[in-house]
């Protein structure tokens, strides 16, 4: 269960106008704003929910991931996954929990896939036997025999993501942290990767955390959304909730932008 | 099913790190950090080709001072040349095996130490595996060649305290070069910057190493000594290997060195502690 109660985040910012002269200024005296990424977030998530968490560019949304995953600590306010505080239990915690940035790649560019997989094993001590049916499970639902040998820097975008994915489950997690899973793939691979994750979520009791912009990815995958604006929660509910006006899902959320100005 | 898996997962002794365990982690780095090199074979050989030629250019250096002055300070040109390659070693052992450390502000602006924070083993050897510099093999059989050159030219008379003397030297050095490469990575935490005037302690020392530290005067000595400890690497049991200085003491100094990764690592783990990532 992941709960967060009243959780603050600020960074300080340094900004500067356009132009060489204003850089060299920066030098010496450098304006720092400070920016709210999160003001007074609460929310509580249970053991196997699917969770879309959906707000505009620079409405917190990472801010969120990165706390509850354990890589920044927040101002204020309690943090609570399964039990531990991602930032103080740190190793104990990530143990427990997969993380895909759909922007970073986790896999080595140079070595075939397979090498990038063994090497997860003996970071997070995976025994041979649970290593062999979870990459036996993955390689089947997510068809990547063909690319486990294949070195990633020549695979395609989608055949990388679904090898992301895969390496980010290798140690069965009970909790998966998806940054936008679904950028930049075609149809086909982003179908095959809503599939799979639907269904690990259903086999194995997997709760999922979805942030994305793709709101066909919500749709199809979570039955709760997040929406965050400014630092804050504006909205907890189902998608029914949500679809109110507008024709597609992608006009009723830009809609309720609108309406919540964000 | 994944519930069974999961428990079994779960039942592993947690803090059970032990040192064997995170060695074996290492060493899997290494051979993965092999294979990438391996994928760029040309690259890989005229690189480390580049790195003997550099080094062997230096060592002319020191050919061509002594071909017109026979000593520096008292120090003969064997002498010199052995404290060289000393230098030299340890500079490209800790070199390959933690120059993990010099890409790090590249992973602090990439947002890639995100990654590393995610994964449950302790951050500086993930760090430290992301990246060996294999090419500095180059330099490593540069400084080889010329150690048993100067072993063979410098008539030492070899006894036990000698020989565990210089494996001392090499230790501490790797590790002194190391602290420096740590130090390093950690200011990057409030830099977000590599910073080029560091290289002064690493590249520059490894230059300024090339002759026994005292000739450049007391001051330096001093600061060598207390500051950044390469005097204990260098000079000091130098002059134990030379028989300028007699007592147990001077085997042992170099390991004295190893006293600076402390103060570095303390910075590391303050560093850890105030990162905040950066993007998306």
């Amino acid at each position: 269960m992941i709960t967060m109660e009243h959780v603050c985040k600020s960074y300080r910012i340094a900004k500067r106008n356009a132009g060489f002269k204003e850089a060299c200024k920066a030098l010496f005296h450098r304006e720092q704003e400070e920016i709210q990424a999160l003001r007074d977030v609460s929310f509580t998530i249970q053991d196997g929910e699917m969770v879309g968490y959906i707000g505009p560019n620079g409405a917190g949304k990472s801010s969120t991931i990165k706390i509850l995953s354990g890589i920044l600590t927040p101002d204020s306010g309690q943090c609570l996954v399964n039990g531990l505080i991602p930032w103080k239990n740190r190793i104990r915690h990530v143990k427990e929990i997969g993380v895909v940035f759909g922007q970073r790649s986790q896999l080595w560019w140079d070595v075939p896939v397979i090498d990038s997989f063994l090497l997860l094993k003996d970071i997070y001590s995976i025994p041979d036997s649970v290593y062999r049916s979870n990459t036996d499970e993955l390689t089947e639902l997510l068809h990547l025999k063909e690319l486990l040998r294949t070195p990633a820097r020549q695979l395609s975008l989608g055949q990388r993501m679904r090898c992301e994915i895969a390496a980010s489950l290798l140690h069965s997690p009970k909790i998966l942290f998806l940054d936008e899973p679904t950028i930049g793939l075609d149809a086909v691979s982003k179908l095959a990767v809503r599939d799979f994750i639907r269904s690990q979520n259903q086999l194995h009791g997997t709760t999922v955390i979805l942030t994305t912009h793709d709101m066909q990815d919500i749709e199809a995958l979570t039955s709760r959304i997040l929406l965050i604006g400014r630092g804050e929660i504006l909205l907890d509910g189902t998608l029914e909730d949500i679809k109110r006006g507008g024709q597609t899902i992608d006009e009723t959320i830009a809609q309720l932008y609108q309406e919540y100005e964000i | 099913m994944r519930q069974n898996r999961q428990n079994q997962t779960r039942n592993l002794p947690c803090q059970k790190r032990s040192i064997r365990h995170s060695f074996c982690l290492y060493t899997h780095y290494l051979s993965i950090n092999i294979r990438s090199a391996m994928e760029y074979k040309s690259s890989f050989f005229l690189t480390a080709l580049g790195q003997f030629l550099v080094s062997f250019h230096v060592f002319l250096g020191i050919l061509f001072l002594f071909q017109r002055f026979s000593n520096v300070k008292g120090f003969t040109y064997s002498e010199v040349l052995l404290c060289y390659s000393i230098v030299l070693l340890e500079f490209s052992l800790a070199e390959m095996f933690a120059r993990g450390f010099d890409q790090f502000s590249e992973m602090v602006r990439s947002g890639s130490f995100d990654r590393v924070l995610v994964r449950p083993r302790n951050e500086l050897l993930q760090v430290l595996g992301s990246k060996f510099e294999l090419t500095r093999i180059g330099r490593l059989l540069q400084a080889l060649a010329m150690f048993f050159y100067g072993i063979l030219q410098s008539h030492i008379l070899w006894t036990p305290g000698k020989i565990i003397t210089v494996i001392f030297m090499l230790f501490g050095g790797t590790c002194l070069f190391s602290g420096i490469f740590l130090l390093y990575a950690s200011l990057c935490f409030f830099t977000l910057e590599g910073l080029e005037f560091m290289n002064i302690a690493t590249d520059g020392a490894r230059e300024y190493g090339k002759y026994p530290l005292s000739i450049y005067g007391k001051r330096m000595l001093q600061f060598t000594t207390f500051v950044i400890p390469y005097a204990l690497v260098q000079y000091y049991p130098l002059l134990y290997l030379l028989d300028k200085r007699n007592g147990v003491f001077y085997v042992f100094l170099p390991l004295l060195s190893v006293l600076f990764l402390a103060p570095c690592y303390l910075l590391w783990r303050f560093g850890v502690k105030c990162y905040t990532s950066s993007g998306s």
